[in-house]
């Protein structure tokens, strides 16, 4: 069967983004981006699950600016097949995402589609829920471990009090967390090789989908600051500060 | 206008989550109804009528509820939701595994983890692990929308006299099937409602180390909460997890125990009242956010925390 996986090119999770001065957004210029975290443990089960010759294809797909490219390079070298750019400036919400990515599920019959369970800039949580909706196959979001057996895949999620497993006819949505799996490096022959390999680039239209969204972003402001704390010499200060400064305990 | 709530329950029991979107809620304004879909939770219903300000709970009792799969669940809310101005659910991992399939079912953008209310159509949400706050205004007929605890208050679990209604449930979906959970057990305080969190992180050189963190939060009335670093290396399991991509606590003490404090961590302990760093590096980032700071062995300092209490 085929995998496909979402990656999104996002900020990179070491870089501490700054709220621009006019409150329309964070400072993006200049600023490194990266593949995003989840996104990566994708690429690497659908790698790992065509090395065990589950899949026989991997195709990474990303929405977004003509430099997602870079991140769709990235998959490519570390195993993916073919890759597929949904060109389109500027945010979109996670509906038209989930929409574009059904269009690409409905011509590319994939038996398995890989997504991260979050995107660190915007934080949502929704597209592979959503694309479950929109597609009617069974959703395994959070997973930290995925076992594909006969026409079923079952998936243990990580859920608030430990852990739980579903079985999901195939095809099916898996959404990944962060212990999935330890995403490897791509290797430099691998990386020169990802160059000739095909990525082809689409657009909204060409799939049908109208970029729309519902939702306004007003403003974006910084985080209420937090006052300046103080070091303290030992135990006995610190629960003395606590008792009767903080009135904590 | 009317507003649903999706409640977080066990069928046994109504998940304390349940009690701070209801206080999202009303602050949005509006008769406020409970949504309980499940199996044998009639129980999880009552408790859900005993809240206060709820005026209605509907019950949706069949066993292809029993274990919350959104498969057979997102259908069912999003026919129901369909006569809301509003459909809410807490953002625990049941809500945000719900949520987003309910509206795309309702062909709607969601708005996830909100923190403050600012009107019926406009409200705030974290974005960029939690280093940015956006202000984002729906224009949808339908606002789909998970709703951060640490955000709301709780609303009185006594006080409420609600009406029950059942209502009739949909067919199993039939495309998946629970197999099976394995729920840690603790007799520690829930991390995200805990009073007083005490975190370690990978300082703490190993699992059996926080046995000493274990006696510090029994002696506090706490909860146990590890870094990210702490859960990867194995020392605890990772429903600890505090951090952007674990749970968000917003206690009135956090003592971060041999972490460093990493923007993820941050991003789920920064709304903390007061927060305690004990770290024998002195240029740990933890420090610009801690209350108060001791730079010291942990080691030695946690015991002597300990006997001092």
């Amino acid at each position: 069967m085929k995998i496909l996986v979402a990656v999104k090119r996002v900020v990179d999770h070491n870089v501490k983004v700054r709220v621009k001065a006019d409150n329309t957004g964070v400072e993006l210029a200049n600023v490194k981006m990266s593949m995003n975290p989840f996104c990566e443990i994708g690429v690497e089960e659908a790698i790992r699950l065509k090395e065990k010759g589950v899949a026989s294809e991997v195709i990474a797909v990303s929405v977004g600016p003509s430099a997602a490219q870079e991140q769709l390079r990235t998959a490519l070298a570390l195993g993916a097949d073919r890759a597929i750019l949904v060109e389109q400036d500027g945010d979109i919400s996670s509906l038209t995402v989930a929409k574009l990515l059904k269009a690409l599920v409905d011509k590319e019959q994939p038996g398995l589609v890989m997504l991260g369970k979050q995107a660190i800039d915007t934080d949502n949580n929704q597209t592979g829920q959503m694309l479950g909706a929109l597609t009617g196959y069974a959703q395994g979001t959070f997973a930290s471990k995925v076992e594909v057996d006969g026409d079923k895949v079952n998936v243990t999620r990580e859920i608030d009090g430990g852990l739980q497993t579903v079985a999901l006819k195939l095809p099916a949505i898996v959404t990944t967390d962060l212990r999935l799996n330890e995403p490897r490096y791509a290797k430099l022959p691998d990386i020169m090789k990802a160059k000739k390999k095909p990525l082809d680039t689409v657009t909204p239209a060409d799939l049908g989908v109208t970029v729309a969204s519902t939702l306004t972003t007003l403003k974006v402001e910084a985080p209420a600051q937090r006052s300046a704390g103080i070091k303290v010499a030992d135990v006995a200060t610190l629960v003395e500060k606590l008792k009767n400064e903080a009135k904590v305990i | 206008m009317a507003i649903l709530v999706i409640a977080e329950h066990s069928n046994a029991a109504l998940g304390a989550a349940t009690l701070n979107t209801v206080t999202a809620a009303k602050a949005i304004g509006g008769d406020v109804h409970v949504l309980v879909a499940g199996a044998g939770c009639a129980a999880a219903a009552e408790a859900a009528a005993k809240i206060d300000g709820v005026a209605k709970v509907l019950v949706a009792d069949d066993a292809a509820y029993a274990h919350q799969l959104p498969e057979n669940v997102a259908p069912l809310v999003a026919e129901q939701g369909k006569s809301y101005s509003h459909v809410l659910a807490p953002a625990t991992t049941t809500g945000k595994n719900l949520l987003p399939r309910v509206a795309a079912l309702l062909d709607t953008d969601q708005i996830s983890e909100i923190i403050a209310v600012e009107s019926a159509d406009t409200f705030k949400r974290p974005i960029y692990a939690g280093n940015a706050i956006a202000t984002v205004q729906s224009s949808a007929a339908i606002k789909v929308i998970t709703v951060r605890g640490t955000g709301f208050d709780a609303a009185a679990a006594e006080g409420g006299s609600a009406a029950i209604e059942n209502i009739a449930a949909g067919a199993d979906a039939g495309i998946s099937s629970f197999v099976g959970e394995e729920l840690a057990k603790s007799d520690r305080p829930d991390l995200t409602s805990a009073r007083v969190v005490v975190s370690g992180g990978r300082g703490m050189g190993n699992g059996d180390n926080f046995e000493m963190l274990y006696k510090l939060a029994d002696k506090l009335g706490a909860a146990v909460g590890a870094s990210r670093a702490a859960v990867d290396a194995g020392f605890v399991p990772n429903d600890l997890q505090v951090g952007q991509t674990g749970k968000i606590v917003a206690p009135d003490l956090y003592i971060a125990v041999g972490i460093s404090g990493a923007i993820q961590h941050l991003a789920g302990m920064s709304g903390s009242k007061v927060i305690v760093a004990i770290n024998k590096d002195e240029d740990a980032p933890i420090f610009q956010v801690a209350d108060y700071g001791l730079v010291a062995d942990l080691f030695e300092v946690v015991p002597q925390l300990d006997a001092a209490l």
